[in-house]
């Protein structure tokens, strides 16, 4: 028989927000430990949660983005259970009324498109993080986590394979980071998702028993994962066996998964309605305000790229596949008007360095009015290209004003004619065999020479120049 | 000068006027204490050296002729669920018995700017679950008209205090009856505002959605009085309410000749206690002489508000609770091994019997497969409680019911029968569902122990129960006479 594998995901992100989600406390990464906390985020007795409105707001930019209907009126919920990162002992989210419902976002696999349901979106507040020291047997806790806002984006179980889940992954990835919700860093755990595998019968309509793989922090991982989740599955199945209900814990070092609990030894969170939070109730001007203020979607950027600016179909998906290059691109366009140049100084140069310095793309600020201005310079041959490059490198490490450096260090191409004629006099009279071989027929030393000349002229003419008043010399 | 007759405003009118210093009055009631609280025991924590420091700093601030507040120089005591900075907070928990806030109740800091005096934390039911204040770590509070009876709860503490002359009001909480039934017990007056009127934040929970901070004094005008200092809208709490209007100025010329009093006949039928019976029905006669009208109904419903309000409350709890697991504050089990010996160790070793109940009950009723039957009815029943309260009020300007089915009973009488504990709360807590506010003031004596009367107004109108209230007491003088004789 062939299976099929069906794959539905939670994913968590955190967002951007400046402050958490119930307190004034900073969102920041990292800080050392338990800086970033409060009365409130550290859940002590009688504090109560405010509710951060820029948290609703992104969440409703999300659903928006990913087709979602925005509930009107949405309500928080308790999920309680123990564990010592969570100071309240219960984390508050949404369980009855989730903000956003019902999406679909669409991928592409292979040149054909696929739809990917959005089961649903809720907000809600992460926990801390543990500390084990184990060289002095005991764990420390660090709460700067706790409190952050974070959304979980619940998809229908309509993935099939782990390469559309791996899909699925990149452009939600992309999606939200161009709408400014999230950074999305897996390293730093700003996403992470959780992965629930099942197989069936090809063909099949009912699914199959699912197992809840945890613990993934790479799109590697993922990948790697639900592979592995689906032949162990099939091949339980193919040898007769039973899949069980269950969460399993997926081991990244020995790219296995293990059992963390069974179906009956499932949690019971006791969900109830979160009795200090009144509902929020979301307007349509809001809705269509958060609506009109939304930022243009990858997919739109890569049409518009391709019809607007002339771009390849792999161009475009190249600048638009990170917010900020496609930001730095435009925006050098709508300055210099030279799509075809900034598109090769961008995903030449300027990736060679982004990978160079370990950066990540969206970090990068660079002033496209400089990158402008050194488009100008090299189209207007004001510079040549090798010149170019140096400049870009400085503008990139040291936002360096591009025509003063130029300016300063001679680099500016030398348009004296006869400052030029004299150079390649000079270098005719040294090499007067090149000279006869050329005479005689031998016009392979022709480049020898104009190589010499601008060896001299220190690649600061143009070589189309240099060229021209060659041939007249020696015709001469 | 003897304080012990005065009201706190009476008082503050005398401080101000430099006819008795500050340092007079806080002295006279940290005597009292001295004299009194070992047997009575209402208070878990006296912070004397506080107090006259401070009595020190508002004396020099009237001798200077500066502007002061409204209780400039008056003691005062707060229930020890009351977040105070720097001072223990015990909720009268073996869980919280080391534990002390780094921040101030919005309440604590809106009292304190009116320059009233702190003296102290008042003992309580465990976390506020209790009737009588017998599940306190900290011992039980004897009640100050009869120290072989309850003081009532879980304000116990509060109401004690007050009746005997530890302080002159008290900020308290009341969840299901936690101000009304103490009041009735000891003779004092009280007011729990409606649900929103006054910031719970630094009010340690024992169920969010019911849970209310009031006032206890020696008379109406005295609680109407802290009530303006501590209510209306507080950031820190998004479930205060804004444009609350808590001022009372315009409530004591005593007039209530066009106010309709409706006396739900059901909650007459709650009284188990005939003396108290004959005190309520002579406390609606004094009414209908001082010309409001008064008339019959019935709040059906009401029979199902104690299940419902135990479903709920306990519910509530039972999330509320969770957070005290022994790791960042509070006790800690020497018998922690692993992280779930933590847990379960420090939680069956620190709560009380009582808490420990409500908390399974709590569970249980949010458990899978249960929540609907029990969590979810019991909500739908508070909703038509709440609708029940709304169209009776569309008819009458206040409600009048008992406190209490009894008065205060003997120590130990009840303790060992939860069920008939609960269901003592049957007079308050469909109140405390509904989120309506009320006032407890003294009507009388009945078995030589004091009787309450409640005073129930609509959401938000808590003007109309004190001036209702205000005319009660200024042509009679219940209040006084309930005065406890150690």
């Amino acid at each position: 028989m062939i299976y099929e594998t069906v794959v539905g995901l939670e994913v968590h992100v955190e967002l951007s927000t400046k402050t958490k989600i119930f307190c004034g406390c900073t969102t920041q990464f990292g800080g050392d430990p338990n800086t970033h906390v409060c009365p409130i985020c550290c859940g002590m007795p009688g504090t109560l949660p405010l509710l951060n409105k820029e948290v609703v707001d992104y969440a409703i930019r999300t659903g928006l983005a990913l087709n979602c209907d925005i509930t009107r009126k949405t309500k928080f919920d308790r999920k309680n259970y123990f564990y010592p990162d969570l100071p309240k002992a219960y984390q508050i989210s949404q369980l009855y009324l989730p903000i956003c419902t019902n999406g679909n976002f669409e991928i592409e696999i292979n040149g054909r498109k696929k739809q990917i349901g959005i089961h649903e979106i809720h907000m809600e507040e992460d926990a801390g993080k543990l500390i084990h020291d184990e060289s002095a047997n005991h764990t420390l806790i660090d709460y700067n986590r706790c409190g952050v806002p974070l959304l979980e984006i619940v998809t229908e179980p309509d993935l099939s394979s782990s390469e559309e889940a791996a899909v699925f992954l990149e452009k939600l990835r992309e999606t939200l980071m161009y709408i400014n919700v999230s950074d999305c860093r897996m390293q730093e755990g700003s996403m992470r998702a959780d992965v629930n595998v099942s197989v069936r019968p090809a063909g099949s309509d009912t699914l199959g028993t699912r197992a809840e793989l945890k613990n993934m922090s790479s799109f590697k991982a993922i990948r790697k994962a639900i592979e592995y989740e689906s032949k162990r599955q099939i091949n339980i199945l193919v040898g007769g066996g039973m899949i069980l209900q269950e969460t399993r814990r997926w081991d990244e070092a020995k790219e296995k998964s293990f059992t963390m609990r069974s179906k009956e030894n499932a949690q019971d969170y006791r969900y109830f309605p979160e009795p200090n939070i009144l509902p929020v109730e979301i307007s349509e001007e809001k809705i269509n305000m958060i609506k009109n203020n939304m930022p243009e979607l990858p997919d739109k950027k890569r049409e518009r790229y391709i019809k607007e600016y002339g771009l390849s179909e792999y161009d475009s998906s190249v600048i638009t596949s990170e917010r900020n290059l496609a930001f730095i691109f435009e925006k050098s366009v709508i300055i210099c008007g030279k799509p075809k140049e900034v598109l090769n100084m961008i995903t030449g140069e300027m990736m060679r360095l982004i990978s160079e310095t370990g950066q990540n793309a969206d970090d990068v600020k660079i002033s496209p009015e400089k990158i402008a201005s050194l488009v100008n310079m090299i189209s207007e041959g004001k510079i040549n290209r090798t010149v170019g490059k140096e400049v870009f490198e400085e503008i990139f490490r040291n936002d360096t004003d591009p025509e003063k450096y130029v300016t300063e260090k001679g680099l500016m191409m030398i348009e004296d004619t006869d400052l030029i004629e004299k150079t390649i006099k000079y270098i005719l009279e040294k090499n007067q065999r090149s000279v006869e071989d050329i005479r005689n027929g031998k016009t392979k030393a022709f480049g020898f020479l104009v190589g010499e000349s601008m060896k001299a002229l220190k690649g600061k003419a143009d070589p189309k120049t240099v060229n021209e008043l060659l041939k007249k010399l020696l015709i001469k | 000068m003897n304080i012990s007759e005065m009201t706190a405003l009476e008082t503050a009118e005398m401080i101000k006027a430099k006819k008795i210093s500050v340092k007079e009055a806080v002295n006279n009631v940290i005597d009292n204490i001295k004299k009194n609280d070992n047997k009575i025991n209402a208070y878990i924590t006296v912070t004397e050296e506080n107090a006259l420091k401070d009595a020190e700093t508002i004396q020099k601030k009237i001798d200077s002729g500066e502007e002061t507040g409204l209780f400039a120089g008056v003691p005062f005591a707060i229930k020890d669920n009351i977040c105070t900075k720097g001072i223990r907070t015990s909720c009268a928990s073996k869980m919280l018995e080391n534990f002390t806030p780094i921040y101030d109740a919005t309440v604590v800091r809106r009292i304190k700017n009116s320059d009233a005096i702190s003296i102290g934390k008042l003992n309580m039911d465990e976390f506020g679950m209790g009737g009588s204040t017998e599940t306190s770590y900290f011992g039980v509070v004897r009640n100050p008209c009869d120290t072989q009876r309850v003081s009532g709860g879980s304000s116990g503490g509060a109401a004690a205090a007050v009746a005997s002359d530890e302080a002159l009001f008290a900020l308290a909480s009341d969840t299901g009856g936690s101000i009304r039934q103490p009041c009735s017990f000891c003779g004092v007056s009280g007011i729990v505002p409606t649900y929103g009127a006054v910031s719970r934040y630094g009010l340690i929970a024992f169920a969010s959605s019911l849970d209310r901070i009031g006032a206890i004094g020696r008379d109406i005008k005295d609680c109407a009085a802290v009530l303006s200092v501590i209510g209306g809208y507080d950031t820190n709490d998004p479930t205060s309410v804004k444009n609350t209007s808590l001022d009372f100025s315009q409530c004591y010329d005593g007039n209530i000749k066009d106010l309709k009093i409706g006396i739900p006949e059901n909650y007459i039928g709650f009284i188990t206690d005939t003396e108290v019976k004959k005190k309520i029905t002579e406390t609606i006669k004094i009414f209908s002489s001082l010309g409001a009208e008064t008339e019959f109904f019935t709040l059906p419903l009401s029979e199902y508000a104690v299940a419902a309000y135990y479903v709920i409350s306990c519910a509530e709890a039972s999330s509320e609770l969770s957070r005290y697991d022994g790791i960042r504050y509070g006790y800690r089990s020497e018998r922690a091994g692993n992280i779930s010996d933590i847990f379960v160790n420090s939680r069956s070793e620190a709560f009380g019997e009582e808490v420990k109940r409500r908390i399974m009950l709590g569970s249980f009723v949010l458990s899978k497969g249960h929540y609907d039957d029990y969590y979810k009815k019991a909500s739908q029943v508070r909703t038509m409680i709440k609708a029940e309260f709304e169209k009776a009020f569309e008819k009458y300007d206040i409600i009048l019911a008992p406190a209490a089915p009894t008065t205060a009973y003997k120590i130990g009488e009840n303790i060992s029968d939860p069920l008939k504990m609960y269901l003592g709360d049957i007079c308050t807590v469909s109140v405390s569902l509904a989120g309506n506010p009320a006032a407890v003031i003294p009507c009388g004596m009945a078995n030589a122990l004091p009787v309450g009367v409640q005073l129930i107004g609509r959401a938000f109108d808590e003007k109309n129960i004190v001036k209702t209230a205000h005319a009660f007491q200024i042509n009679t003088d219940f209040h006084k006479a309930g005065k406890g004789v150690v």
